[in-house]
């Protein structure tokens, strides 16, 4: 008899297509059907730390926004913790660190509202800077897409980042870290994806 | 033995992102090649749902639009089983699930197809696995439907399906297909994936078995996830 490994193999992707928000935003694509839709309250009220505002836009490859994006980000609370049993220690009541927003149809902004997230524990006992994890789909994307965005004020954590450092071309870095500004109140982080050509988001097989 | 990092990927199996026949792709693939990361906690978690989040009726695509009367169409009952590659089950998991009514027309703004609305069908809904990771909807089945590829591109009649795990690098979106559609094999978005098998795994299987006599019938899906790995002699994910 043959030995065999009997894993099973992942489930092939496929893009998320046009209609995307029917299904996971669908009062976007015209309609109301739930309760609540999920993803939209990323942090809660009783989230400790600094509340942020995070928006871009995705440009494809001739420089054009993407109109048809839907974008979800995986974040840690203030002290850098996940809400995962295990994500390193306790979080709020009502912290979630989850969130999904679209792309404006007209304009292709998105953005969200959250808290910004502490320093993570990663491998090895290296801290890692803070970060948000996002993960991105649409039409003409055949497989989900992440990246992370790093916060332009954090300078000396993002110098000792462990996964920062592991990009090589250090002129791709800067794909990854968002600009701040503080126009009216409260802080605003710009983070522009670009698909594909000069300037290339870095994306990770994570 | 704790459990540690997820399997990487077998991007072998998954389509690439530049993918020319299906058009759309040749301006959204990254050029650069992906780093490849090893998992943290950043990776290894990932956001949790529960029955507060959802409600009874979102796994009932028949009944959670319906204003006067039941959507008009084929009553299929779509089931299965969410694994990991282990062949463990994934228990209390999110999985949404968006399609086209009978007509092959969308609920959505931009869908301008002539096939008609049904005034009774939404066409999204979720539900959680149970602690088998088994998880169940019911529906119609979709029409197929033309799109601006070539000219003359229709997609097989399809379900997309969207999955969470219980991590952030298991999230996965797909679509799944429906046995013995004879557009499956004409399709740029299913002809994506290299393997063929991959392909076959899209197939959800008529199941009589699971068929409601005089009443709907059944398609099977299961869906696998990445497995997670078994540290034998060390666990440095966090540096102990």
């Amino acid at each position: 008899m043959k030995q065999t490994l009997n894993y099973l193999r992942e489930t092939a992707s496929q893009t998320a297509g046009p209609y995307v928000h029917i299904g996971l935003a669908p009062g976007a694509a015209g309609f109301d059907i739930y309760r609540q839709e999920l993803g939209q309250d990323i942090a809660g009220p009783n989230a400790r730390g600094e509340r942020i505002r995070v928006e871009g836009l995705v440009i494809d490859g001739m420089g054009s926004p993407v109109k048809d994006v839907l974008l979800e980000v995986w974040q840690a609370n203030a002290e850098g913790h996940y809400a995962h049993p295990e994500g390193g220690g306790p979080v709020e009541d009502g912290f979630r660190g989850w969130g999904r927003v679209i792309t404006d149809f007209e304009t292709g902004e998105w953005g969200f509202d959250t808290v910004k997230p502490g320093a993570v524990m990663g491998r090895n006992g290296r801290m890692m800077a803070p970060h948000l994890n996002l993960w991105i789909v649409s039409r003409g994307i055949n497989i989900g897409l992440n990246t992370r965005m790093y916060f332009g004020d954090e300078e000396q954590a993002n110098a000792a980042d462990p996964v920062i450092s592991l990009i090589e071309w250090e002129q791709r870095r800067a794909t990854l870290i968002a600009q701040r500004s503080d126009l009216g109140g409260i802080p605003v982080y710009r983070f522009d994806i670009r698909l594909q050509g000069d300037d290339e988001t870095v994306f990770f097989d994570i | 033995m704790k459990p540690a990092e997820y399997y990487q990927r077998d991007r072998t199996l998954h389509p690439p992102a530049l993918t020319p026949d299906y058009k759309t792709t040749t301006a959204r693939s990254p050029r650069y090649s992906m780093i490849s990361l090893q998992n943290s906690i950043s990776e290894i978690t990932g956001p949790t749902f529960g029955h507060n989040d959802i409600d009874p009726l979102d796994n009932d695509l028949v009944r959670n639009y319906a204003k006067d009367a039941d959507p008009v169409g084929e009553r299929i009952i779509l089931h299965g089983r969410v694994l990991d590659e282990n062949a463990r089950p994934v228990p209390n998991t999110l999985v949404e699930i968006w399609q086209a009514n009978a007509s092959g027309r969308y609920r959505h703004k931009k869908d301008t197809y002539l096939g008609a609305l049904d005034p009774n069908f939404g066409g999204c809904g979720r539900t959680l696995t149970d602690e088998n990771g088994y998880y169940f909807f019911r529906t119609i089945k979709p029409g197929a439907y033309p799109w601006r590829n070539w000219v003359n591109s229709w997609r097989p009649a399809h379900i997309h399906v969207s999955v969470f795990g219980a991590a952030f690098v298991q999230r996965l979106i797909t679509q799944l297909y429906f046995e013995g559609d004879p557009l499956i094999p004409h399709c740029p978005i299913v002809k994506t994936i290299p393997d063929p098998q991959a392909i076959e795994q899209l197939i959800a299987r008529l199941d009589l078995n699971a068929t409601i006599p005089l009443d709907a019938i059944a398609y099977k899906f299961d869906i696998v996830l990445r497995g997670r790995r078994s540290t034998l002699f060390e666990n440095r994910l966090e540096g102990n």
